[in-house]
């Protein structure tokens, strides 16, 4: 079974370019509700595959996506 | 019918903005970045689709810094009361749309000092006359890129270099420009644009924008309006982030979905050729008019440095009357009085009377403009 990672984001237009920079970096992702147990902040978090964890973050960083934090996530 | 009153707001629209405007309703119809479920989702993909490609159309490097507005005088307002605090200097020019004229008015009696550069009376301004102006106390010019009543295109580029001299910032009302001309904020130094999205970019009404430059630090903008943007929900403070501090409330989609078609469009299009095309109808307008006995045409005359916007008056008619008769007798509508511009009118020396004004659009071509020539050659006459 696939273990996931959810980053957490300020703002959606966050999410969003989030979302096209990892799709065009041919990761699988998904945006989904922002799991309460994180936080409030924004509705949409992105969920990712945990194994992948240092190359998402790196990307993001690369493409100065402001985003607020990274967590271990299995539903 | 004959539709020449684009510069009020472009008629008719492309396909591709009524489809799109649909097919968001259809597919896309949640409310964005607020409940992360898939129609959710895919509106604020659209949203940030269209924010990408309007930063790219204006010269933007961060599509964050581009803030969706209901209009540009929503922009223009937020600029100005976001930025001007009481004792401060502002500087405009004499061919201001009321959309800056009134809320300056406003702003002056709550203590910001206004100066206002005389325009030739031809509607041209000189930049020389601006660095006068404009000194170390002056926190905002705020200037039209192109007049509204006669077309006339101002020297931004020009003014945003003496504009930055004093520190000052650069505030542009591209109400008429944006989609007729090419707009590169960064090379001519604009670090404010208002915008609207239903005029030359072919979008509907209800949605425009205001692009804040790249250098441009957005801490010295206040928002105008306070509220819920679906983000940092914990904080019954407004949050700081671009857009969402300048963006409460649920966004207009669907305009903004209309809008992203528009520009689409006109990228297909291609900006050069659209311009090309409306400076012909210009010079035709302006040819056929200039022959006409008793028609007075204001502004610059020159296709070159105006967008193809014509004010004209007859000498012993009022304009409403020849409005009125192009409308019902030869199905010409145009726009007559004083288009929401007095100072404008006073500069040309056409106030109170105010003028006819003929605004091609994309779709209008060389026989339709030939033909309200000939329509108003016989109401002249009559």
């Amino acid at each position: 079974m696939t273990q996931y990672g959810v980053v957490l984001f300020h703002t959606t237009s966050a999410v969003m370019r989030a979302e096209k920079m990892l799709v065009k970096g041919g990761y699988s992702i998904k945006l989904i509700p922002t799991p309460r147990q994180f936080s409030s902040d924004c509705g949409i978090a992105l969920r990712f595959d945990w194994k992948q964890r240092e190359q998402v973050k790196t990307m993001l960083d690369e493409t100065k996506v402001e985003f607020d934090t990274m967590h271990f996530f299995n539903t | 019918m004959i539709y020449l009153d684009n510069a009020a707001t472009s008629w008719p629209k492309p396909t591709e903005v009524l489809k799109a405007m649909t097919d968001v309703l259809e597919r896309a119809g949640g409310n964005p970045g607020r409940s992360g479920h898939r129609l959710s989702i895919a509106a604020a993909r659209i949203i940030y689709d269209t924010r990408e490609e309007i930063a790219q159309f204006f010269g933007v490097s961060d599509p964050l810094r581009v803030i969706f507005t209901s209009n540009a005088t929503h922009a223009i307002n937020l600029a100005l009361k976001g930025i001007l605090k009481p004792g401060d200097h502002v500087v405009t020019s004499s061919m201001e749309h009321n959309s800056v004229m009134r809320p300056l008015r406003n702003l002056e009696k709550q203590g910001i000092r206004l100066s206002i550069i005389p325009n030739d009376p031809d509607s041209s301004l000189d930049a020389k006359n601006v660095t006068k102006i404009v000194t170390s106390n002056t926190r905002l010019v705020v200037m039209t890129h192109a007049s509204n009543v006669v077309g006339t295109i101002l020297p931004i580029a020009e003014i945003a270099s003496i504009t930055h001299k004093t520190g000052a910032l650069l505030l542009v009302d591209a109400a008429q420009t944006a989609g007729a001309i090419p707009i590169d904020m960064q090379s001519m130094g604009i670090d404010l644009l208002a915008f609207t999205g239903h005029k030359e970019l072919q979008g509907p009404p209800g949605i425009g924008g205001l692009v804040i430059a790249d250098g441009v630090d957005a801490s010295r903008i206040e928002p105008l309006i306070h509220g819920g943007t679906g983000s940092r929900s914990e904080s019954e403070e407004q949050p700081d982030d671009l857009p969402d501090k300048y963006e409460s409330g649920t966004a207009n989609t669907a305009g903004i979905a209309g809008l992203g078609a528009g520009l689409r469009w006109i990228k297909v299009r291609g900006i050069g050729e659209i311009r090309g095309h409306m400076k012909k109808l210009s010079q035709t307008l302006m040819d056929g008019l200039s022959n006409l006995p008793k028609v007075k045409i204001y502004g610059t005359l020159d296709p070159e440095r105006s967008v193809a916007i014509i004010s004209f008056t007859v000498a012993g008619k009022r304009v409403s009357d020849i409005g009125l008769r192009l409308d019902e007798e030869y199905g010409i509508l145009s726009r007559v009085g004083l288009h929401c511009a007095p100072a404008a009118h006073r500069t040309i020396g056409s106030f109170p009377e105010g003028t006819i004004r003929l605004a091609p659009g994309v779709f209008t071509t060389l026989d339709d403009v030939q033909e309200a020539i000939a329509a108003i050659n016989k109401v002249v006459q009559a």
